[in-house]
């Protein structure tokens, strides 16, 4: 009856781990991502942060960085390993390049909303993902954002961007997205 | 285990001839253990009306695992009053207890249901009751029949006139539903197309707590299950959720993030009043009081891993109730106040355990893949939560020895996050 074990998906974990970093393939499910509402990435990162990004075509986009598709700024997502709310040194640059964008606009506001893959309770993912929220949120602080202008809020694991049941799904859903203000 | 396929076929029978879309089908799965026979005679009159009471009576009790029913076809001439019993006929036929009764309408259109209840081996009425209802009132009259004999037999409070309510999934849609325990009656409280979670009754019975995703961020409201008013109790900066409903009915415990981290606060029911009340710099969630209000368990990681503690609201103490495993969470209380259900994480399965407070035992009761959930009947004797069978969200129950398991599904949707409700006054 079993459909995973520990085991099987920490080696999964690390198989797919392996994969993405060494060759920065997307997951499997990147059309989920882009049919995904509400949730402020219009493109899906995989966790390590690839030069370029296909994104999403559209063009009157001229003159706003957060939405121009060859600004850091239009990259949206952090990835977090199992358990975990350490923030990767892969995605320093993405956290550093938003912060440095709210600190040159006061005026903006974003919520960094955490999310969870689908294991264990659904209330203990609500403060796991508060976490993952917390720890991308306390970055920006140190790179000069103020504790104004950003919101951690969680959805746990309620909102999957990948709706599958496995290590690469999860890798997916365990994650903070940013979302400004009017977005 | 016992099987019990002609009751349960019986019961999937009637719940299909209703068919509602939210409806919820139970199946006994597992049963054992001592059970007490007992026969059930077809009360007199009831083939007059829609309802089958002495049916519904049966269901229930045999739902609960507890009671194995004897044919009682037959019987000639049928008892229909508890003299009528004669205890000879019934002991040969392997039952310990046997219910009469009969259904007589009176002049103003109502009915009265009369019933009793013999033990045929000491060869004494147990009980005997009369309601005087409508026939639209017959399946709550059965339950408040199968509530008087569950009790008489096995000297525990029956739960089958409260109610549940759970979340069911059906594409986009999120349902807050309120039901009947046997799973008939089911009413939609609150519908949208973000994720609704964590319901808690209040300890009357009149309103739910829940969280909703509808404001892109967990915010908690309460619904009157009557009305169906809904007030907002928590919307602060950050997340909102685990609501929990004191026995008092005039406060909750919740679990906010506005002051930085979850912490756990107590808030009026009303969404005043708020004060935090448990400290550390982990995570702290999912409080749960006791049913004398004079505790609260709780997750929290502040020992590393998730594990559950107990916060004394007098002193302030916290202690620690869990140590084995590196994952225990979404503490329960048993309303005796002699333990607590969890879930524990186990090589990937997750899955509901009983702990006992004097002993520090821990039982394992559930052998899902990802059981989750747990909520506790107000008599403490079964436990529903939220499993999952062939890639579908189900509800499944667990009595507190592990011994009788049933299976809640719907035709129609992914059903989740049950709440069984209070006893009914």
């Amino acid at each position: 009856m079993s459909r995973f074990n520990v085991r099987g998906y920490l080696w999964a974990g690390i198989a797919v781990a392996m994969v993405l970093a060494g060759c920065q393939q997307n997951p499997p499910a990147e059309k989920a991502a882009v049919e995904e509402r509400n949730v402020g990435a219009s493109q899906t990162q995989p966790p390590s942060t690839g030069a370029t990004s296909s994104g999403v075509t559209g063009s009157a986009t001229q003159g706003n960085p957060l939405k121009d598709p060859r600004s850091i700024l239009s990259k949206r997502s952090v990835f977090f390993d199992f358990d975990s709310y350490s923030v990767k040194d892969d995605f320093k640059p993405l956290i550093d390049a938003h912060a440095k964008y709210l600190q040159g606009n006061r005026s903006a506001k974003m919520t960094i909303q955490g999310n969870c893959d689908e294991r264990g309770s659904r209330e203990y993912n609500i403060a796991l993902g508060q976490r993952r929220a917390d720890a991308v949120k306390r970055m920006m602080l140190l790179d000069g954002a103020t504790d104004q202008q950003i919101e951690t809020v969680s959805f746990g694991k309620e909102k999957p961007r990948n709706q599958g049941h496995d290590e690469g799904a999860w890798a997916e859903n365990r994650r903070d997205d940013f979302v400004y203000a009017g977005e | 285990m016992i099987r019990l396929p002609r009751f349960a076929s019986l019961l999937l029978a009637l719940l299909l001839a209703r068919g509602a879309s939210a409806q919820l089908t139970i199946e006994i799965i597992g049963g054992g253990g001592t059970t007490i026979p007992i026969a059930i005679v077809p009360f007199a009159g009831e083939a007059n009306y829609p309802y089958p009471l002495t049916e519904i009576v049966a269901a229930d009790l045999s739902r609960s695992g507890l009671f194995k029913l004897v044919d009682a076809s037959g019987a000639n001439p049928r008892p229909v009053r508890a003299e009528d019993v004669r205890a000879g006929d019934w002991t040969a036929r392997g039952a310990d207890a046997v219910v009469v009764g009969n259904a007589t309408p009176q002049s103003d259109g109502r009915v009265e249901v009369r019933f009793y209840l013999v033990d045929v081996v000491k060869q004494q009425q147990l009980a005997a009751f009369s309601y005087i209802v409508t026939p639209q009132q017959f399946r709550g009259t059965a339950h408040q029949i199968a509530d008087v004999i569950y009790e008489k037999l096995t000297g525990d409070r029956g739960v089958f006139s409260t109610r549940i309510a759970y979340i069911t999934k059906q594409g986009p849609r999120y349902q807050l539903v309120v039901a009947d325990a046997d799973g008939y009656n089911p009413q939609t409280i609150v519908s949208s197309n973000e994720p609704l979670l964590s319901p808690s009754w209040s300890p009357e019975g009149t309103r739910i707590a829940y969280v909703s995703l509808e404001n892109r961020k967990p915010v908690i409201y309460t619904q009157s299950v009557t009305t169906g008013a809904r007030t907002l109790l928590a919307n602060f900066r950050g997340s909102n959720s685990a609501p929990n409903w004191a026995p008092d009915g005039r406060q909750l415990a919740v679990t906010l993030t506005r002051d930085g981290g979850s912490h756990i606060y107590l808030i009026n029911a009303d969404g005043s009043g708020v004060q935090r009340i448990i400290n550390s710099s982990g995570i702290d969630t999912e409080a749960n009081f006791s049913s004398d209000g004079r505790s609260i368990l709780f997750t929290s990681d502040r020992g590393g891993s998730p594990q559950i503690y107990r916060f004394t609201l007098a002193s302030g103490s916290v202690e620690r109730m869990t140590f084995e495993g590196n994952y225990n969470v979404s503490p329960r209380h048993l309303p005796d106040g002699r333990g607590f259900i969890f879930v524990r994480r186990d090589g990937g399965h997750f899955n509901l355990a009983i702990e006992d407070f004097a002993s520090r035992q821990v039982q394992v009761l559930t052998q899902g893949d990802l059981d989750e959930s747990p909520s506790v009947a107000p008599n403490g004797k079964l436990i529903l939560y939220a499993s999952e069978n062939g890639g579908r969200g189900i509800l499944a129950a667990v009595s507190s020895d592990g011994r009788v398991k049933q299976r809640l599904t719907s035709a129609a949707s992914d059903v989740r996050e049950p709440a069984w409700g209070p006893l009914t006054k």
